[in-house]
């Protein structure tokens, strides 16, 4: 069985239900790479390369990953706001990929997305009220002053006066803008949001309030979200499982609190590590990864992170086998050959040039400090 | 003690804009010592960058560095200095590191080109010694083939390459200062990582003192040797570094620790600071924090706070330094009372 057919749903290990509310299977997208003068494909840039994942209802699934690893466009994708290039993305059952028009926009009302800039995501002519109204209108949920009330009531519900609908997103700090989004976003009523990176571009203090706002909202509401960022630490914060993705794949999925506690993929072990601690009399191992992240366009052969790999068995076949998406341990999934237990057999991996055997390998074996 | 390399004294930069006077700089005074990382941090709009920008005569109208100010650098006072002196001193005495390198770094030159500039208008050297100064500087900040690259242009390197670069450049004249404003804020974070160890290693072999301006307490927690805390163009709170994660003395500091996500600390609730900050051109009066304070109380809005000097190298611009037992007298900050408790 290879990755792709794999289920990394890990939620049935995580005791939630089992049918998912979203499931992507394979999710691929490529951007063709065009040169010259009549634009031929030169190449692509797989962005998302074969992305598997469930997100059962209620739980917030984090995806992490640094810029360029293809986080953004998986949760594009799941939206269709990019269509894909092939795989295939299930929402309670139904085939999003398979919608025409009329449906897919029925569907977006249960959908929704709350983008990272404040700034540019607000149309700046048009009043607040009028950005929350639009999806009120578009499904034909509210009108006249049944939507007026309900816009009013909707501010109220994210943190800002009512008698702001009448005001332009100027006027508004970045937090504030931020909670716009969010409303806008709760207008139609929807059960899942993607949420891309709504705190990046806020302050430490700012970014607390938006993201309590958004677990109220989720305990309230029952949501369920798709919660997108580059800061480890926040998702740690959020998310009930956690998947973290390198260079257009999934490289390792568990519950948040087995992968702070356990990192298994040496990638997420130099990512944690990377993170700097608020504390100054921490003594912590930082793992320091050599060079850049290679280009998407022309990712490297077998594991992509083989060579910034740090894994002490890392060896040639590292850079032949592609690493399945494998459990590694309860609800535990991981991508890579070097940590038992895998499914490329010791003897695969000899004749594809290994010369370390596959051992267990965590360096940031922490004081048993997250034991609760 | 050594006098320090870098005193800000009462440093007032003022923007005379249409909306009104904007105090972004609002009396700061600071001081680096020769070798040492000075952290100061805050969030947007504290005027943490206009500190920097005003230490080099960087501020162009409608901004102004305001009389009575002072900048004492090596025993000059460079708000006194005529523009060619300052020239001098830019770029070869202070030199500066900037948040986003593709904008700072001119796109029509290679790095090795740009690099060897400053070689040769403040050493004076050859296009050939000073393009051999800038291929050294590359290799030193660990830019594999330098030769090679120091014939590249910006945009053909990756955020963390062009950072490099810009240390390179940074560093080229020895300079005794580096201000480095938020200078990872924009690369990922293990590529952070690679830059905060590449500073650490630089200013410990050449004893470059560095003025690290920040909003991330990890980065200050981890680079920093004193910390200065900002909030509404003034300096809130200054203490060692491991004394201010330790007893955090002004209320701002105390939320901002609070505020922050951190690994291994699970998902409880965050503590939040209520509201935004006010515009540099409507600071409220008396303790500019109060409104979004958990303790203010009458004597906050009557009477500005000084600096408190509360021991150990630590000061704190906060009245509870002479009243601690309000401390216990916890309550809703007036922004949240305000907003009806939402906020």
């Amino acid at each position: 069985m290879t990755a792709a057919a794999a289920t990394p749903a890990g939620a049935a290990a995580a005791g939630v239900a089992a049918e998912p509310l979203l499931s992507v299977r394979g999710l691929t997208k490529h951007f063709p790479i065009k040169r010259g003068l009549f634009g031929r494909a030169a190449g692509a840039v797989k962005a998302v390369d074969g992305v598997s994942f469930d997100v059962a209802a209620g739980e917030t699934l984090g995806v992490v990953g640094e810029s360029g690893c293809g986080k953004t466009t998986t949760g594009r994708c799941v939206l269709r706001l990019i269509e894909p290039t092939s795989g295939e993305v299930r929402f309670r059952g139904t085939d999003v990929r398979a919608l025409d028009a009329g449906a897919l926009r029925r569907l977006r009302r249960e959908m929704q997305i709350i983008f990272q800039d404040p700034f540019s995501s607000l149309n700046p002519r048009m009043t607040v009220g009028a950005i929350v109204r639009e999806g009120l209108t578009v499904h034909r949920l509210a009108e006249g002053a049944a939507a007026d009330a309900r816009v009013r009531q909707l501010l109220d519900e994210v943190g800002l006066r009512p008698e702001y609908a009448s005001r332009y997103p100027h006027e508004f700090s970045g937090g504030q803008r931020q909670r716009v989004g969010i409303a806008r976003a709760l207008a139609v009523e929807p059960r899942f949001i993607v949420c891309d990176e709504p705190v990046s571009a806020l302050d430490v203090s700012v970014q607390a309030q938006v993201i309590n706002l958004l677990q109220d909202l989720q305990r309230d509401r029952g949501l369920t979200y798709l919660f997108i960022a580059h800061d480890l630490s926040v998702i740690e914060h959020i998310a009930t499982r956690v998947a973290v993705m390198y260079l257009g794949k999934v490289v390792e999925l568990a519950t948040a609190e087995r992968l702070y506690a356990e990192p298994l993929m040496p990638y997420t072990q130099a990512l944690l590590s990377a993170v700097p601690v608020p504390d100054p009399t921490a003594t912590k191992r930082r793992i320091v990864l050599s060079g850049d992240v290679p280009s998407p366009a022309n990712p490297p052969s077998g594991c992509v992170f083989h060579p910034r790999c740090h894994h002490p068995q890392k060896d040639a076949a590292c850079a032949r086998i592609v690493p399945p998406l494998e459990e590694k341990a309860p609800g535990h999934w991981v991508a890579c050959i070097k940590q038992p237990p895998t499914a490329a057999e010791w003897g695969a991996q000899q004749a594809a040039g290994g010369t370390r055997p596959p051992q267990r390998y965590l360096p940031l074996a922490a004081p048993a400090a997250r034991t609760e | 003690m050594t006098a320090p390399l870098l005193t800000i004294d009462s440093l007032r930069t003022y923007f005379h804009t249409g909306a009104g006077l904007a105090r972004s700089v609002d009396g700061v005074s600071l001081a680096v010592h020769a070798g040492e990382t000075l952290g100061v941090v805050g969030e947007s709009g504290c005027g943490k960058s206009v500190t920097a920008l005003s230490v080099l005569r960087l501020i162009r109208p409608p901004g102004r560095i305001e009389a009575g100010s002072r900048v004492l650098f090596e025993g000059r006072d460079l708000l006194a200095l005529g523009d060619e002196e300052i020239r001098q001193i830019r770029g070869n005495r202070i030199a500066m590191i900037f948040q986003e390198p593709m904008t700072a770094l001119n796109p029509v030159f290679t790095v090795g080109e740009q690099i060897a500039e400053v070689v040769r208008v403040h050493a004076g050297a050859s296009r050939k010694a000073a393009w051999a100064r800038a291929v050294e500087m590359l290799a030193l900040v660990g830019i594999p083939a330098p030769e090679q690259r120091a014939g590249e242009y910006p945009h053909q390197l990756s955020g963390g390459m062009r950072q490099r670069v810009m240390i390179a450049m940074a560093l080229v004249m020895n300079p005794a200062l580096v201000i480095a404003d938020e200078p990872t804020t924009a690369l990922d974070v293990t590529i952070q990582a690679q830059i905060l160890e590449l500073l650490a290693d630089l200013q410990r072999r050449l004893g470059t003192a560095v003025l690290l301006i920040t909003h991330d307490l990890g980065v200050i927690a981890e680079v920093a040797r004193r910390v200065v805390v900002m909030y509404g163009g003034e300096v809130v709170e200054e203490a060692p570094v491991g004394e201010l994660f330790a007893r955090a003395h002004h209320p701002y500091t105390e939320g901002l620790l609070a505020a922050m996500p951190r690994l291994g600390a699970g998902r409880d609730r965050l503590a939040t600071i209520p509201g935004t900050v006010p515009p540099a051109t409507a600071w409220p009066s008396g303790c500019r924090f109060r409104e979004r304070c958990p303790y203010a109380w009458e004597r906050c809005e009557r009477e500005h706070p000084p600096l408190y000097d509360i021991g150990a190298g630590h000061t704190s611009r906060c009245h509870l330094a002479v009243e601690p037992e309000r401390r216990a007298q916890r309550h809703l900050p007036l922004v949240a009372q305000v907003a009806g408790g939402r906020a």
